[in-house]
């Protein structure tokens, strides 16, 4: 089987050895595998935000594959790297990716949502190997990943602290009294990812609450900016890889995504935030994804 | 077990607190103190002047204040929260629940002024909800010291225990109640006084009005035995059994609210153990402005007024005696 046609989940971690193209190669490919997977585990359980999952995916994968120190086997070693999905909601992109690192097994992820399954609706830090920080209601994660990176700062520790934020949820107000602590301390070893899909449940976040000038404001809190191709693995793995955006604060970076990318019918459109595909909406999705 | 129930020297436990966070930093490298602005109220500026390091100001934002102490904890550290605990409890209620309890995250979260401390400022700052919707979350130990030996005790032992807690720092002067060996332990109630006709249960600054009423009633023939219980949860279930099926009469005080604060616990306990009669003492809704002792006379929080509380509970005792009696 090439890999082209491969449909099971990827081997595992990518290795920082291999050539630049070679790791962007198996990143694209594994983000393809992942969101099959995670198409079959919302269609099994009948619940999920494959939308918001599908928007994270390539941030979760390039971060989680190839950028982070960590390792499934010692899943709690002190100096690991910290990554915070603050918009737990897209726990089956999390757990698809977790489990091809390794922190658990793939079959596992047929339990997702099942009663008394550890893979819970919203990931739970005690139960899953690999998961941080439990979350779910919104605004939690960036005020937990600030006292992260505080932590490893009073360690004098070189780790880093990495938290995926929806942009929805920047309309909670706890992210913004952290924005502005992370930001007078200037955390430089901290970095947030927006999924800046553009969508929240019910519209866009411009027509709800707008959050532009987005970059503006997170300058204005002392942050460094960069604006990124959310679905573009070689973008994606050079930004994180050239953090901090500017030395000697923190790094707010604003991932450019479309909600349910890349299938046609769900792409950007609302109604996807957490729709469960039908049988026929599943092999047509799966189709696209080949 | 000693005791002293007549007024001497009046503490402020939040003192001890700072005492005892200075005490435990030199030795617990773990310990990190996370504050909201509350550098001055919380008396840690002496801290902060030994440990700069270890005191992190997140400025007037508990939500984050919370979240920062779980990430902190996430990293290893014991960070100890501490804020005016009527907004630290309300103002970051979810993440006391999600990011401590839920987690399971070894934060020790300090109320400060809790209760009626700030009267004059009016309801808004008072803080007599707070032990009833934090008993209410899984998971999370609540303890509310009596005296400033008791708090520096209580303090030490959350930042021992393996998940979250919850202590009241009193503010509202009280006096020493303990007697030297007074050894607190998590979810164990201690009886002060030995008592057989009625039992008052009590906590934090009501303690010591329980005493005197204890003493009060002796004068009149009234055997009431106290029982100080600082931990709201878990609950000395035992003690609260052990008073109904002794004295068969109980009466909770507490500066809080009637509802679901100590009194609560006990009725639980007391409704689905033994049933006894029983009286919640407290504060029954929004209460007027004023000074936090003018706010107890007020509410009938004195020796009077809890033994007035006491002599009616005896009388339902008794009707209910000669009722079920053949």
């Amino acid at each position: 089987m090439t890999l082209a046609t491969s449909q099971g989940l990827p081997a595992g971690r990518i290795e920082r050895s291999l050539a630049h193209e070679e790791r962007v190669r198996l990143l694209v490919d594994a983000s393809r595998r992942i969101r099959r997977r995670e198409l079959e585990m919302v269609r099994t359980a009948g619940l999920g935000h494959i939308g918001g999952d599908f928007s994270a995916t390539d941030i979760v994968v390039v971060l989680l594959l190839a950028v982070l120190n960590i390792d499934p086997l010692h899943p709690h070693f002190p100096d690991r790297d910290r990554f915070v999905m603050s918009k737990g909601h897209s726990s089956a992109a999390l757990y698809a990716t977790l489990a091809t690192c390794g922190f658990f097994a793939a079959s596992l992820l047929d339990e997702y949502m099942k009663p008394l399954s550890p893979l819970s609706g919203h990931p739970d830090a005690k139960k899953v190997p690999g998961v941080e920080a439990s979350s779910g209601p919104l605004g939690h994660g960036l005020p937990i990943a600030v006292g992260m990176a505080v932590a490893a700062e009073l360690d004098g520790s070189k780790r880093r602290t990495f938290c995926l934020v929806g942009d929805g949820e920047l309309q909670e107000g706890s992210n913004w009294e952290a924005l502005m602590a992370a930001g007078h301390r200037g955390l430089e070893r901290l970095a947030v990812i927006v999924d800046r899909n553009g969508l929240q449940q019910g519209a866009s976040t411009e027509e709800t609450s707008r959050l532009n000038p987005l970059a503006a404001k997170a300058r204005a809190f002392g942050w460094g900016v960069a604006e990124v191709a959310g679905h573009d693995h070689a973008a994606l793995l050079s930004a994180f890889e050239g953090l901090p955006v500017d030395a000697g604060k923190p790094s707010f970076v604003i991932a450019r995504t479309h909600k349910g990318y890349p299938v046609s019918f769900m792409q950007d459109r609302v109604e996807w935030h957490h729709k469960v595909p039908s049988a026929g909406e599943l092999e047509a999705a799966l189709n696209e994804l080949l | 077990m000693t005791s002293t129930t007549q007024r001497g020297p009046l503490f402020d436990c939040r003192d001890t607190f700072a005492s005892t966070m200075e005490a435990v930093a030199e030795t617990d490298p773990r310990l990190v103190v996370v504050c909201s602005d509350s550098v001055g109220s919380s008396k840690l500026v002496d801290f902060k002047r030994r440990f700069p390091d270890r005191l992190v100001n997140v400025g007037i934002a508990e939500q984050a204040m919370l979240g920062i102490a779980a990430g902190l904890a996430n990293g290893g550290k014991r960070p100890v929260v501490s804020g005016a605990s009527c907004f630290i409890t309300a103002r970051g209620l979810e993440q006391i629940k999600v990011d401590l309890a839920y987690t399971n995250a070894n934060v020790t979260v300090c109320g400060m002024s809790p209760g009626v401390a700030y009267g004059e400022l009016g309801p808004t700052h008072h803080s007599i909800e707070d032990v009833a919707w934090l008993r209410a979350i899984d998971n999370l130990v609540v303890i509310v010291p009596a005296d400033p030996a008791e708090t520096g005790q209580a303090l030490r032992a959350a930042i021992e225990h393996e998940g979250p807690a919850f202590v009241r720092v009193s503010r509202m002067g009280v006096p020493a109640v303990y007697g030297a060996g007074y050894n607190f332990q998590i979810g164990k109630a201690c009886r002060v006084v030995e008592g057989s006709d009625a039992t008052l249960i009590a906590n934090g600054t009501m303690l010591s009005r329980a005493l005197e009423a204890a003493k009060a009633l002796a004068g009149y023939g009234v055997s009431a035995r106290v029982v100080s219980m600082p931990t709201v949860k878990p609950l000395d279930t035992e003690e609260v059994a052990a008073a109904a099926e002794e004295t068969g009469a109980i009466i909770t005080v507490e500066e809080h609210s009637v509802r679901g604060g100590l009194g609560g616990a006990v009725a639980e306990a007391v409704v689905t153990g033994r049933p006894v009669p029983m009286r919640i003492l407290g504060f029954r809704g929004f209460l007027p402005t004023g000074s936090a002792s003018w706010l107890f006379e007020y509410a009938g929080l004195t020796a009077d007024g809890i033994s007035g509380a006491v002599m009616e509970v005896l009388g339902r005792k008794e009707g209910r005696r000669q009722r079920f009696s053949p």
